[in-house]
């Protein structure tokens, strides 16, 4: 039996210290001043030319299928939406980072680590009309993507679960012996959900390589951070797991490219955690359902608008010479009419076969829900006019 | 054939399960050395080492969330949950994640690997929080399979096949037969079919319906019965989720009588979903109401565990009532 002692590590005093918040001074990382100029001696990570144009044309078509979809929603057209304005270097930043076996387990506004794996504007398109095409079939409200072949799982709406996932996924991973990490993307609110607690604290004690990221964007839907939590932020829980942590400007693409790059390369080489909190704001509304004019002022959003990631990094690739108004005017252009064009082909595809309702509940459908496929189709052959979508092919 | 106990037939599977299939992980609290507070993991640490049969922190949503994931990426998780009284922390896991997942990505992702240990029931004087039977609750939830078995030969059949299964599995051991109930179990792989009841004795004048470590009671109820002539047909349910109707509707058009018995409350017990769907497959073939035997509306109480049980005794008087209706 193995010999241990819980207070080996235990200091002595014999005074009644009380410890208080804020002893743990966490400073935040960052490389790119707001103008996009380096912050003081900031050493840059090495980024090509052609790394930096697919970050920058990522964060523009986001923010571009954001605004269009929005519209979309607003027309009508589809259902809900959910925007990541002032997020996007947190996200598209970060996944720059990963490499392409990397998991990529993320809340629900990581529509640009998506992006920046290779979705396609079609595949956008099918998953918000919910249409037959779409891969995980339309069976989830718009912005519930999941890909498999760009190892991205399939997100779902409780908050937090993913966290604990996470760390499950990174284990099965390190068991595998397969070079690659799990990134897991979530907000400081998730972050009070009891599985937050759960997911950290398993995979720091069975040294899961998995990258919790947490985009710290100041509210959850209205509630402002003060109002989630008293400590200082996340990145102070993560001391306290033991986890090693970085807290990183979320609106500097440069500095949250750095960081992943680093937390990458300490989970896949010493099999651990790594938790960054990345500080940033959501400039856009929670969703389409929300109306931000209710908690928050236009002054404080135009004191964040001044510190927009697009524009930093833009001013950035220009002070390097690799950016060009003319080409970067081009492209938003072009990506315009693309989402405008796939928006209306995407709208005519159908939605799934009545039949694929009772598939995947099992690996095949038992019994009961054969029965009542039969029912319902034989129901559906009586009323086609009460249901449109699936009476045309039974 | 070797004699074993529930526990150590359980133990035989998770030993066979881990030989064969290098991705199969045990985990969950005080499973690892120790071997769990029943001793239902004993050895496997030893025999495949510490990264694949390992103590968690003790976090049910943490063990059901980490076993999903792993679950996703192509492992093959054997969670366990200490008593099915402490399962419910894992409930948003299990009823939003586990269940859901396939579904959710269309077939692209899924949790099928995974199996959920847990010991749940009565009679071991474990008052409100260590005996609960809480298999309704995850009836209710597609994408769920849901296995009881109520002999050392079943559990080792049976959790063989739920941990190969491509669909989540709950698995609930009945725990007072965990030391109880002694049987020849075979040392070799085997599995038993998942969503199949067992006609475990024919009868001619009632079916009595029950699973897992009900089964005993219900026998000793069609013994009592047979000395006052009545002839009782007796069915082992073994899976609750997807549930063998068929077998169970075969029985009552036969018998014309349906008592089902469990230990879990009355009211939305599984007896009522068995009792409302064999109503409408044999109307007509009915002698007397269907009868459900069940726990009472109540927490389960410690002083009064042997009135609140579902005994024998109120099996048999349930018995009579339906044959003389």
């Amino acid at each position: 039996m193995k010999d241990r002692n819980h207070l080996s590590n235990v200091g002595l005093t014999n005074q009644v210290e009380v410890i208080s918040n804020g002893l743990l001074d966490i400073p935040m990382v960052q490389l790119l001043q707001a103008d996009g100029s380096l912050h003081g001696d900031a050493t840059l990570p090495d980024m090509s030319e052609e790394l930096a144009k697919k970050i920058l044309h990522t964060m523009q078509y986001i923010r571009i299928l954001d605004e269009r979809m929005v519209a979309a929603q607003r027309q009508g057209r589809i259902s809900f939406y959910l925007a990541c304005t002032g997020e996007e270097a947190s996200t598209i930043g970060s996944a720059a980072a990963l490499e392409p076996q990397d998991m990529i387990m993320s809340q629900y506004r990581e529509q640009g680590a998506l992006a920046f794996r290779g979705f396609t504007t079609e595949q956008f398109m099918n998953q918000m009309f919910s249409n037959e095409k779409e891969l995980n079939k339309g069976r989830q409200m718009p912005i519930h993507y999941g890909v498999k072949d760009l190892n991205f799982m399939t997100i779902s709406s409780p908050l937090g679960t993913q966290i604990p996932q996470a760390s499950g996924y990174a284990y099965g991973q390190k068991m595998a012996g397969v070079p690659a990490v799990t990134i897991c993307y979530f907000g400081e609110g998730a972050a009070s959900e009891g599985d937050f607690h759960a997911g950290m604290n398993m995979a720091a004690v069975l040294n899961c390589p998995v990258i919790f990221l947490c985009r710290n964007n100041g509210y959850a839907i209205s509630t402002p951070s003060e109002e989630q939590f008293a400590g200082d932020g996340i990145a102070s829980r993560g001391i306290g797991y033991g986890i090693k942590t970085i807290r990183v400007d979320g609106n500097d693409v440069m500095a949250v490219y750095a960081a992943t790059a680093k937390a990458r390369q300490i989970a896949l080489t010493e099999h651990c955690p790594v938790l960054i909190e990345a500080m940033t704001y959501r400039l856009a509304a929670h969703s389409t359902s929300d109306d931000p004019t209710g908690y928050r002022s236009k002054d404080e959003e135009e004191r964040w608008r001044a510190k927009d990631p697009v524009q930093r990094f833009a001013a950035w690739m220009q002070s390097k010479g690799w950016y060009n108004e003319e080409e970067s005017k081009a492209h938003i252009e072009q990506t315009r009419q693309e989402v405008l064009s796939q928006l209306k082909q995407v709208e005519k595809v159908p939605v799934c076969h009545i039949n694929e309702i009772i598939n995947d509940v099992y690996d095949t459908p038992p019994w009961h829900l054969k029965e009542q496929l039969a029912e319902l189709k034989a129901h559906i052959a009586k009323y086609p006019e009460a249901y449109p979508k699936t009476a045309g092919r039974l | 054939m070797a004699k074993m106990n529930m526990l150590q037939a359980v133990n035989s599977a998770l030993i066979t399960a881990m030989t064969e299939n290098e991705k199969v992980m045990v985990f969950g609290e005080d499973v690892g050395h120790f071997g769990g507070v029943f001793r239902a993991t004993s050895n496997l640490q030893e025999k495949f080492g510490k990264a694949r049969c390992f103590n968690t922190p003790l976090t049910e949503q943490g063990i059901i969330g980490f076993a999903n994931g792993l679950a996703a990426q192509g492992s093959t998780p054997v969670a366990e949950i200490q008593f099915a009284d402490y399962i419910f922390p894992a409930f948003d896991q299990i009823v939003n994640e586990t269940a859901k997942w396939r579904y959710r990505s269309g077939g692209q992702f899924s949790c099928g690997s995974l199996t959920i240990r847990t010991p749940y029931g009565g009679g071991i004087s474990g008052g409100l929080y260590h005996s609960q039977s809480p298999e309704a609750f995850f009836a209710h939830v597609p994408g769920l399979k849901i296995v009881v078995p109520r002999n050392p030969y079943q559990a080792k059949g049976l959790l063989l096949a739920a941990i190969r299964d491509d669909n989540p599995v709950l698995f609930m051991e009945p725990k007072r037969l965990y030391r109880a109930s002694v049987g020849d179990v075979p040392e070799h792989d085997y599995t038993l079919a998942l969503g199949k009841a067992e006609v475990v004795q024919a009868g001619s004048d009632i079916t009595l319906l029950a699973w897992g470590a009900q089964m005993e009671v219900i026998e000793k109820a069609a013994a009592m019965a047979s000395q006052d002539g009545i002839s009782c047909e007796i069915i082992d349910l073994c899976s609750i989720l997807p549930w063998d109707r068929d077998t169970v509707a075969a029985s009552v058009k036969k018998t014309g009588r349906l008592l089902i018995n469990h230990e879990a409350p009355r009211t939305a017990g599984f007896a009522s979903e068995i009792a409302a769907s064999i109503q409408e497959a044999c109307f007509l073939h009915l002698e007397s109401p269907i009868t459900r035997v069940c726990g009472l509306d109540t927490p389960y109480p410690l002083a009064h565990e042997k009135e609140y049980m579902p005994d024998h005794l109120k099996t048999y008087e349930a018995i009579k009532r339906c044959v003389h209706f």
